[in-house]
């Protein structure tokens, strides 16, 4: 589904991604985990070309990710949800989860209601769908948008520390939708620092350290006998 | 000396012609001002370079330099160089509208960008383009931002809307020079010039206040 060769993301001076290759098949759950500035986000971003790679290749459902029309329409299938939520503060919740597929996939307004309904009341926000972002909670919005990127009926899902802008106690309702998600078969990359969810949902774990893939394996089989020295010390102190 | 409220009251419904036609050249020149700000505000920030160089020249050209010359330069010096006679109306809506859009440009650039770039993002990762993304994400949320700022940029335009008196145009303060050169009552005329203008500024920043109230409940509580 992903496909993704000798990818380098430099800023200046700065390496952030120093040669990843990488391959997530359909349904695959796909967790990343590492230290921050480690470039796990960087990997993420470059799945959906948010970030230009300075060199490699990422290609995505066989679509090979460069100019701006392939973009567009790799974007389409991949949903991205993001830290900070970034729903769009002037439009109701039904609003901000009808607005794509109307735009982009030119759905008409009483399909995309309905679609959008049902989505709300799947991630269990049924009864603000009337109400401004900023009047919910931050697991609410996160819930949101969650149900926003599923609107577009995207491929793959990609999750950039969806729960560490939340409250604690709105975490569980967070991590709750996405693993319904997996369950039902979505492709999903996640960036994450929950590392129980991560054990538990994930079907690959990835460790991320310095913009290289340092370990990766089936969760249980990492957290429980790391080979890499970097692996063992990056557990040691999360777990 | 006394002041005559009789000459007041016998010029007042000249004055309120001539107010009349300040209001209907600023209402335009906002209009002209809006449209060309808008998209020289946007090019300002365009990716593609040569938007974002016309666009400044642009803006640098019309703030740098002062109403007066432009309105000389589109009434009096463009007919020359084209051979076409400026209507006066349409003389001072362009030079009033351009010198507007300047401002106006900066005013929606500082908007967009005061947007969390996490917008353009959401936007584009939902597979709409950029063109979309501004359009229906972040223009809508910068303009109510900006709402203030077009206030002021509009008082000042009415403001300076006087000097189309100089190329002959009857609005507000041509019309109290006109009558003060036959009435020498300078200090009543011009007097009851300043009122009106005092009236239409407080009356836009009285609505502008409004408009802003109203975006406010809108999306916040």
């Amino acid at each position: 589904m992903i496909n993704i060769e000798n990818l380098y993301k430099s800023y200046g001076d700065v390496h952030v991604l120093k040669g990843v290759d990488l391959n997530i098949k359909e349904k695959e759950v796909v967790v990343i985990i590492g230290p921050s500035g480690s470039g796990k986000s960087t990997l993420l971003r470059c799945m959906n070309y948010l970030e230009v790679p300075t060199k490699g290749k990422v290609t995505v459902d066989g679509i090979l990710l460069d100019g701006e029309a392939n973009i567009n329409k790799v974007r389409e299938e991949v949903g991205m949800v993001f830290q900070r939520f970034n729903l769009f503060p002037h439009m109701t919740v039904l609003e901000n989860v009808m607005l794509a597929p109307m735009k982009v996939r030119k759905v008409s307004k009483e399909a995309a209601e309905k679609e959008a309904r049902e989505l709300l009341a799947r991630v269990g926000v049924a009864d603000k769908v009337d109400n401004y972002p900023t009047q919910l909670s931050g697991g609410q919005q996160q819930r949101v948008a969650i149900a926003r990127a599923l609107a577009m009926n995207p491929k793959v899902m990609l999750f950039d520390e969806p729960t560490s802008a939340l409250d604690p106690e709105m975490v569980g309702e967070v991590l709750d939708v996405m693993r319904k998600l997996a369950k039902a078969g979505m492709t999903m990359v996640i960036v994450t620092h929950e590392m129980g969810f991560a054990r538990e949902v994930g079907d690959r774990l990835l460790f991320v350290d310095e913009g290289r893939i340092i370990e990766q394996g089936e969760p249980k089989e990492v957290f429980e006998n790391p080979q890499q020295d970097r692996t063992k010390l990056f557990l040691s102190k999360v777990l | 000396m006394d002041f005559n409220f009789q000459l007041v009251q016998d010029s007042f419904p000249l004055l309120l012609l001539g107010a009349g036609i300040t209001i209907k050249i600023t209402a335009l020149s906002v209009a002209v001002g809006i449209i060309i700000g808008l998209f020289m505000g946007i090019a300002r920030i365009a990716r593609i370079r040569i938007f974002r160089i016309l666009a400044a020249i642009y803006v640098d050209f019309f703030r740098g330099t002062p109403l007066l010359i432009q309105i000389f330069l589109v009434y009096f010096a463009l007919p020359l160089m084209t051979g076409q006679r400026s209507d006066p109306y349409v003389a001072a809506i362009s030079a009033c509208g351009l010198n507007s859009g300047a401002y106006v440009a900066e005013i929606f650039r500082s908007g967009i960008q005061s947007i969390d770039k996490g917008q353009m993002e959401a936007g584009r990762s939902l597979g709409m383009t950029w063109v979309q993304t501004m359009r229906y994400i972040i223009i809508p949320q910068a303009f109510k931002r900006v709402i203030p700022q077009l206030g002021n940029e509009f008082i000042a335009l009415l403001k300076d809307s006087s000097l189309v008196s100089v190329i002959g145009f009857e609005e507000l303060t041509r019309r109290g020079q006109l009558i003060i050169a036959k009435t020498y009552a300078s200090v009543e005329i011009w007097t009851c010039v300043a009122i009106i203008y005092l009236i239409m500024t407080l009356s836009i920043s009285r609505f502008v206040a409004y408009l802003e109230w109203r975006f406010k409940t809108d999306d916040k509580h």
